[in-house]
Order: C-alpha cells, then structure tokens, then sequence
C-alpha cells in the first residue's frame, strides 16, 4: 500500500508537467490547427529562463577582507553577488528564490517568444498540410535547442530549489505509515501545486472570460465565428503566446527536479505528443487527464517488482498504452469527433 | 500529374544514373568528396532515402520511425556477419528479410491511422525499440558499447579465416573498405532505384500515388488502399534495414543511437531537401546533406578565419564568430535552418527548384523552338 502510495505520488510531478506540456499542444492543435513540434523547445526555454536569471544573479565582486586571511597568509578575498552587494537582504532573497523569481522574467519573454514565432512562421502554414506544419516545427526546434546549446554548453545545469523547500517531507508518518517510507521532496509538491493552479488557470480563462469563450468557439467552428465578424487570427495570436507562456513556466518551475539541457525540449515533446493522442486530439481535459495518467503509470512501471515481471516495461510503458489506446479508441480517451479523423 | 513515360527514357535516365554513380570517385574529387568513406555514405544514405521516399514520396504517409529499421537491419547484419561469417551478400539478405518482417509488424498497427496520428505511432514504435535496445534487449544488442564482430564468435563457414587482423567484411577475399567497400553499395544503390524506379513507372505505384492523392476517393471507387500503403511501408522498411546492414559491411559495427528518432528525422530532411515523390532527388538531397555535414564540421575557427581574411578586421571578427555557431559543433544549427528553409520556400525540394528553372528557360525559348522543349525525366 504505502510503495503504491509512493509510486502515484512520484508519478504526479512527472505528470503535472506532460499535463502542462499536452495542454499547450492541445491548444495550439485546436485553435490554430497547427501541430507544433517546436512546444518542446518552449519548455526547454523556459527552463533556460530560469538558468540566465540565475546566471545573472550570480554574477559578484570580489571584495579584499583584510582582516581575515586564508590558508596561505594572504588576504581572504569575498565574492559578493552584486545583487546582495546592492540590495543587502532582498538581493540574497531573490538570489535565493531565484527559481521560482524568474517566473516573472519568463512570462514576458515567453510571450515574445509565442508571439514571434506565431506571427513570423506559423501563421503562414495554416493553410498547408500536416506534414509541412510538423517538417517546418521540427526545423525550428532543432535551431533553438542548437542555439541554447552554443549559448550554454551540452552539460546540463543543475538549479537550487529555495532553501525552505530543499527537503523532503515524511508524508507516510502524516497517514499513519512507518516513517521514512514514503518522503516526499517539497519542491515536487509546489511543482504539483503549481501545475494544478496553472491548469485551472488556463480552464478557468477559457470557461468564464469572453476571449476564452470566442476562443472556444473557435475551437468548434472556426469558420463560423470568422463570419460573426471576430477577427479570430488574432485571438489565436495570444492564445499561441499563452501556450507558449504555460510551456515555459512548466519548464522554469520543472529546472530544480531535471537539471535543464538543450535537449529536455525533445525528450519531453515526444513523450507529450504520446499524452495528447491518448487524451484526444483537440481535448484539453484530456490532455490533463492523459498526462497525469501516463506520468502515474510510468512511475508505476518503474517499481522493481513490475520489473521483475515484465523487464524494460519502464522504458516503453508510455507508447504501449498510446498503442494500444489509439487502436481501441482511435480518438483517444476524450477525443471529440470530426478533429483529425483523417 | 502523372506524365507518360517512355520506357527507353527510363532506361537512358537508369543508365545515365549508373555511370555517375559509378563515375562518382573521378568527378567529385575536385570538391573534395572523392574519398571512400564519403562516397560509401553517399550510396548508403542515399538508398535510405530512396527506399523512404517510396512510402513518403508515394503516399504521402510520413514516417518518424524508419531510423528503427535502419537499426534493425544494423544489427541482424552484425548477428549475420558473428553466426555465418564475414560474408556481406548473407548480411544484406537477412537484414532485409528481418526489417521486412518488422516494418510488417509495425506497418499493420500504424497504418490503421493516418496523418499525424501515422507520424506519432511511427514515432512511438521507434522510440520504444531504441529504448528496448538500450535497455532489456542488450543480449541482442549488446547496449549502449554496440554490437561488433569478436574473434571468439562462431562464424561458421570462414572461422579460420582472417585469423589476424581486425575482422572486416569480405566478399569472397575482397575486403569492404575503401573503394571495394563503394563499390559494393553503388551496386546495392543501384539495384534499389531500378527497383524503386519500376515501382515509380508500375500500376502500384500509380495505386500509392492515389492514396496520397485522394484516399477517400479510392475508397468510393471500391478499393482498399490499405494492402497498397502496407506494402510500400514493407518495402520502404525493407531498403530502410538494407541501409543499416550496408553500414555494418562497410563498418561492422552497430549502436543503438542509429534508431534514434533524430535519425528518422534526418532522412525526412533528405528526402524533403531533394524533392519528395521525385526519383533522383531523395538520392542528392543525401549526398548533399552527407557533403555538407561533412565539410561543415570540419571547419574551425582558424580555417574561417583563413576563409574570411579578405574582410577589413573589424568585420572580419564579427562575420567569424556569427558563422562559427554554424560549422563544426554547430552543423545541426545549420541542419535546422535548412531543414526550415527548405519547407518554407521549396516544399518540393531541389528537383521542383530546377525543373522551375528548366520551365522558365523553356518558356523563354518556346517561341523559337516549340516541339523541341523536353519534359524533365522526373
């Protein structure tokens, strides 16, 4: 009971990011009908947000203590980050919440990013197949993640969570378990938490605002809400920039749990397509539901005794049951007709 | 679309196709792509794309999974090559009989989908063989070292021979490296485009042009297209794993990292880049890839600096250090913008590009000759 307890607890974190991944995706696919290969440079983006942040906090001056002297007699020198050095204890706070901090840089800069890309590439293959659409996202990510590879090196850079939620919590003794059998690291509850905020966000913004209903709308009948005189391109534009800005914060919240490389982007966009054919095209409870799913059965299938049964399940759980769910169920679980049915 | 063919043009197209491809050592070493290695890879990567062309270019289908073929066939070659012995024509067989029986496995799953959902089911099986050949399968595949040949292993019919020396695929006595080793995979090369070129010209290929055309149509009219697109992804995957075992006769050697789906994505690119659906051009959007990878990662600072030493100094730096991220390390930079380019402005590749230009020169010179003009053979 208490490994399986453990097992669905790992699997939410992992999930919570598909989740916020797939979600983008969706949105992007029943919107504009674009199918963007490119939304997992987005989260490797983001993730790189927090990186630069970070790297720039950390710039310092090297200050002489005279008073102190190191081992070899001469004079202790001090690196101070210029931001401490300035801001006194706000500046070692923020140097210390950095992670969660650089959120507020990424939200601008993801949005640019959305909306660059919408208006200078994507909005010229609407009208062109699938395949061109996938070619031509595909292209792109492998020029960011090129790019953000000749900036920051092929090593992955682990980041630091905030020092009050480094730890981990004895869940299992709140229960009533032995304890130290299930511990729980902090920072995957606030990336859980903060996933979960992130997904009513974008549901609540699409069911109770008046863009979220025209963009809904949209999603139905693209046509139709064009003829109403809406000028639905638009909308779009900032719903891709939306995407972009929830695959980009799963990124910078998701860096402490996965030390960011150029290539998580690619790891995670493939793994993210699968969510989203399980969930249904076009179906963003699906998606959410796809994700956490897949990210609990993946952490299931890593147990050793599954392993034990069925070696190397762990490694290929994820596309059996999109297999097996796209030849039983076509449309995936919560697909709805007439989306992609050729 | 569809232009009627002669066959003699066919033919003299064939025949002009095998003396370049045979001639390949003489005319490119000007431009520096007349060594062996090179030129092997030309063939090999050519022929994958011509065989990924037959199911991407014919039907439209676009596969993300195909490098697992190529994979597939890498490794039956090397099991060939410990088993049987050194001998490639037993290799190339094998590889393509197991990467049929594969891609007839995963054909007929994927293939119950179409469109994007083809794409993601390719992808998902390739990925999922790539894992497996990481993980649980490293019996077979011997991991994340590769599999090769060892002096220990049976090699049943030539275990005396070549008992010194490191182990190196030989047709009876002629060892594949080199220029043997070329030669062996033009002839390969040129077998699968006569192949790929009777498919082209045949009822089936006009049936798997259909498909891409408009399946619900063929539907109407009362036919499956169903049997047609799962032979074409057999056959693609068939010439997919000749590839790979091409690679272990010319380096017996085979790594997972072959099926990983970068791989797959980068015989789109070739065949995307020459032309898809054109006979020729998959085979020169592979020797141009391959060429330029090949020059563009052996580029360094010190030879840029040398390439671009007309500039005045204060632009010299500058254009040095932006065109740097693009050579060497950063070859895959210039893939993707390429890859980009490519999509954008030429979806239909080299070959739309220079029968534009044929079109355009025959436009202009029309009025003087006007039965002269030639349709381009493809």
């Amino acid at each position: 009971m208490d490994v399986i307890l453990l097992q669905l607890l790992n699997g939410l974190d992992k999930g919570g990011a598909y989740a916020l991944i797939a979600l983008g995706l969706t949105l992007i696919f029943g919107t504009l009908g674009v199918v963007n290969f490119a939304h997992g440079a987005l989260f490797m983006l983001g993730a790189f947000c927090a990186v630069s942040f970070n790297a720039l906090l950390g710039l310092d001056v090297v200050t002489v203590d005279e008073t102190q002297t190191t081992a070899w007699g001469t004079p202790l020198e001090v690196r101070t980050p210029y931001v401490e050095a300035y801001l006194g204890d706000f500046g070692a706070w923020i140097l210390n919440y950095s992670v969660p901090v650089s959120i507020l840089i990424a939200i601008p800069v993801m949005l640019l990013v959305g909306f660059i890309m919408e208006r200078g590439l994507i909005k010229h293959f609407y009208k062109r197949a699938h395949a061109d659409q996938i070619l031509v996202t595909f292209g792109l990510a492998i020029v960011l993640q090129e790019i953000i590879k000749s900036i920051y090196g092929a090593n992955p850079i682990p980041q630091a969570a905030p020092v009050a939620v480094r730890g981990a919590a004895d869940i299992g003794a709140l229960f009533g378990f032995d304890p130290g059998v299930i511990v729980y690291p902090y920072w995957r509850m606030v990336y859980l938490a903060f996933a979960g905020v992130m997904i009513a966000g974008v549901f609540a913004f699409l069911q109770f605002t008046t863009f979220g209903m025209v963009v809904r709308a949209g999603m139905a009948d693209r046509d139709t809400v064009g003829l109403l005189g809406i000028n639905i391109e638009r909308r779009f534009t900032i719903v891709f920039a939306i995407a972009a800005v929830v695959a980009g914060l799963a990124g910078v919240m998701y860096t402490p749990i996965l030390p960011p490389d150029y290539h998580m982007g690619m790891d995670f966009l493939v793994l993210s397509f699968v969510v989203v054919v399980v969930g249904g095209m076009g179906s963003l409870s699906g998606a959410v539901l796809a994700g956490f799913l897949l990210g609990i059965l993946q952490s299931f299938a890593s147990m050793n005794e599954v392993k034990a049964i069925f070696p190397g399940i762990d490694q290929i759980i994820i596309y059996l049951v999109a297999v097996i769910v796209l030849l039983v169920r076509p449309r995936g679980l919560m697909g709805r007709k007439g989306v992609m049915e050729n | 679309m569809v232009t009627k063919i002669s066959p003699a043009r066919d033919y003299l197209l064939f025949g002009v196709f095998a003396i370049a491809v045979l001639t390949m050592p003489v005319w490119l070493a000007p431009i520096g792509a007349g060594y062996p290695d090179l030129l092997q890879k030309f063939a090999i990567f050519g022929l994958f794309a011509t065989g990924f062309n037959l199911l991407f270019g014919l039907t439209g289908y676009l596969s993300f999974g195909h490098a697992a073929f190529l994979g597939v066939g890498s490794y039956t070659a090397v099991w060939s090559f410990k088993l049987l012995g050194m001998n490639p024509i037993p290799a190339a067989i094998l590889a393509v009989v197991t990467s049929g029986v594969f891609a007839l496995a995963i054909g007929y799953v994927s293939l119950r989908r179409s469109g994007i959902y083809f794409s993601i089911l390719t992808l998902a099986f390739a990925q999922m063989s790539y894992n497996l050949a990481y993980s649980v399968l490293t019996p077979i595949t011997n991991g994340e070292t590769g599999l090769r040949v060892l002096e220990s292993d049976p090699r049943l019919f030539d275990s005396s021979a070549n008992a010194d020396g490191p182990l190196i695929s030989n047709l009876f006595g002629i060892e594949m490296t080199g220029y043997a080793g070329f030669y062996f995979c033009a002839v390969v090369l040129l077998i699968g485009f006569f192949i790929a070129q009777r498919i082209f010209r045949s009822p089936f290929g006009i049936m798997l042009r259909a498909v891409k055309t408009n399946q619900n149509r063929m539907n109407y009219t009362g036919l499956n297209p169903r049997p047609y697109t799962l032979a074409a992804f057999v056959i693609s995957g068939m010439y997919a794993g000749l590839a790979g075992a091409l690679m272990c006769i010319t380096d017996p050697l085979a790594g997972a990292e072959r099926m990983q789906w970068t791989a797959s994505g980068e015989v789109v690119l070739m065949t995307i880049l020459g032309g898809a659906g054109t006979l020729l051009g998959p085979i020169l959007g592979a020797a141009l890839i391959k060429y330029f990878e090949n020059i563009f990662s052996a580029f360094n600072e010190q030879t840029l600096h040398e390439a671009f030493s007309f500039l005045p100094d204060f632009l010299e730096y500058p254009v040095v250090s932006v065109a740097g991220l693009f050579v060497g390390e950063g070859w895959h930079l210039t893939l993707g913008v390429l890859f980009m380019l490519i999509v954008i402005f030429l979806p239909g590749g080299i070959m739309e590009g220079v029968s534009r230009i044929g079109r355009l020169f025959r436009r202009s010179s029309s009025k003087v000759e006007p039965s002269g003009a030639t349709a381009p053979a493809e």
